[in-house]
């Protein structure tokens, strides 16, 4: 029965893609199928040269993400989800939303610039030397290390991980987002609000949109 | 330059900092699940007395030199302290090896390792859970280590440290301490280290000597828990 159908129905012909120039209308094979959004927002990722861990999806999610061979001297403020697996030294700011130091993220001081993190959520995989804001909850996976002291509503520490410094736990408020200002008195507060060169880290990354 | 046979560490790390990946002794293990030989679960009498004189307080800085755990971390938290972790055991892998007394005798490396472990200011904490990481300690560095213990701790606070009563013991296990409740311990062992020295009585009364007072608890495993105020 089986063999009888598959006599019925031969195999395909494979058929090569129209050549150059060719109306694909005028092609009597089938249109080639194009290549899902998904496959090609893989190859648009950008490249790493370690394998993709399994977690990582889980982990990484649509978070926006600083690669493991990039560097960020300054102040990264965010307002989307944010996965750094490279190094930062500075501040990351993500107040209504998570961050995750991958495990080759490092966020660490810069000269005498100390590194500090405040998100809503902050999961740690990686090195963390500053101090660490996480108004929903801290996550310090295994392997991870941080340095530096700690507000939080919530915390969880796997076995393994290393921590040294000190944590307060507080109640969980609805984070306040910055009142709007008018465009001009914004202009206008900016160059006073201004840190001073000598002050101003060698590199100054912001994310702000 | 090396130096063969004892005096191999001599000039080593004598302007301080770390010893190396491993630190010199046998490296630490990591305190994960997959290195964990045993667990058990104790009644400490000497926990209890720690938190009958902290009760009914809220808002104190206790400081846990064992590492930080999920357990200690919530239970310290959720009677409204707030929690400080060092992790000795850390520390020491990093400084000198575990099991490398004559790296702990040198002066560079006690600067080093109280610069990494007790940098704080005078009577910052409110408590101190010891644990048994005193027994890591060669008598060089302990005696620092205590020295710098009162400094830190308030006048009238008290500290609750592990001691093994055995002192003819080769071995014993690295231990985790996670807290159940108020009087309930949850040991885990990982692995074995030689300890830099073992104490009775009359030893820990003279280390603790600065102490208002020295209360001990024999228990029947062995393990001598010992609640010091400053």
């Amino acid at each position: 029965m089986w063999n009888k159908r598959r006599d019925e129905e031969p195999p395909k012909p494979y058929k090569p893609l129209a050549p150059q120039g060719a109306s694909p209308v005028a092609a009597s094979a089938p249109l080639p199928v194009a290549p899902s959004p998904v496959e090609v927002k893989k190859e648009m990722t950008p490249v790493s040269s370690t394998p993709v861990a399994k977690f990582d999806a889980d982990i990484r999610g649509h978070a926006a993400n600083i690669g493991k061979s990039v560097k960020v001297v300054g102040q990264i403020f965010t307002k989307e989800d944010l996965f750094v697996d490279g190094t930062v030294e500075g501040t990351v700011e993500a107040l209504e939303h998570k961050l995750t130091i991958g495990p080759h993220g490092i966020i660490g001081p810069h000269g005498t610039m100390e590194a500090s993190i405040k998100a809503r959520e902050v999961v740690a995989l990686g090195t963390i030397k500053g101090n660490v804001e996480a108004y929903e909850r801290l996550e310090i996976r295994k392997d991870a290390k941080l340095e530096g002291e700690i507000r939080t509503a919530r915390i969880i520490i796997e076995d393994g991980a290393y921590f040294k410094g000190s944590i307060d736990i507080i109640k969980p408020e609805p984070v306040k987002a910055a009142p709007k200002q008018p465009a001009a008195a914004a202009a206008a507060a900016a160059p006073a609000a201004a840190p001073s060169p000598a002050a101003a880290p060698a590199v100054a990354t912001d994310f702000r949109r | 330059m090396l130096f063969p046979g004892p005096l191999k560490n001599v000039m080593r790390g004598s302007r301080g900092g770390p010893s190396g990946p491993n630190g010199s002794g046998q490296p630490v293990p990591p305190r994960t699940a997959e290195n964990q030989k045993g667990v058990s679960t104790r009644v400490s009498r000497g926990l209890e007395e720690f938190f009958t004189h902290i009760h009914g307080q809220s808002g104190l800085t206790l400081l846990d030199l064992g590492g930080a755990s999920q357990q200690n971390v919530s239970f310290i938290t959720d009677l409204g302290h707030r929690f400080s972790s060092e992790d000795f055991l850390q520390v020491i892998g990093e400084t000198s090896g575990a099991d490398s007394a004559a790296d702990q005798a040198n002066p560079g490396r006690i600067e080093y390792f109280l610069r990494k472990t007790l940098d704080y200011p005078e009577h910052h904490f409110d408590g101190v859970l010891i644990w048994d990481v005193l027994e890591y300690l060669a008598p060089a560095l302990l005696t620092a280590v205590v020295e710098r213990l009162h400094r830190i701790v308030r006048p009238g606070s008290y500290m609750l440290a592990f001691f093994h009563a055995d002192d003819k013991l080769e071995t014993v296990p690295y231990y985790a301490f996670r807290i159940q409740d108020m009087k309930t311990l949850h040991v885990s062992e990982y692995g074995a280290h030689r300890p830099a020295q073992l104490f009775n009585n009359r030893s820990l009364e003279k280390l603790f000597a600065s102490s208002e007072s020295v209360k001990f608890f024999l228990t029947r495993d062995r393990l001598r828990e010992v609640v010091i105020k400053a």
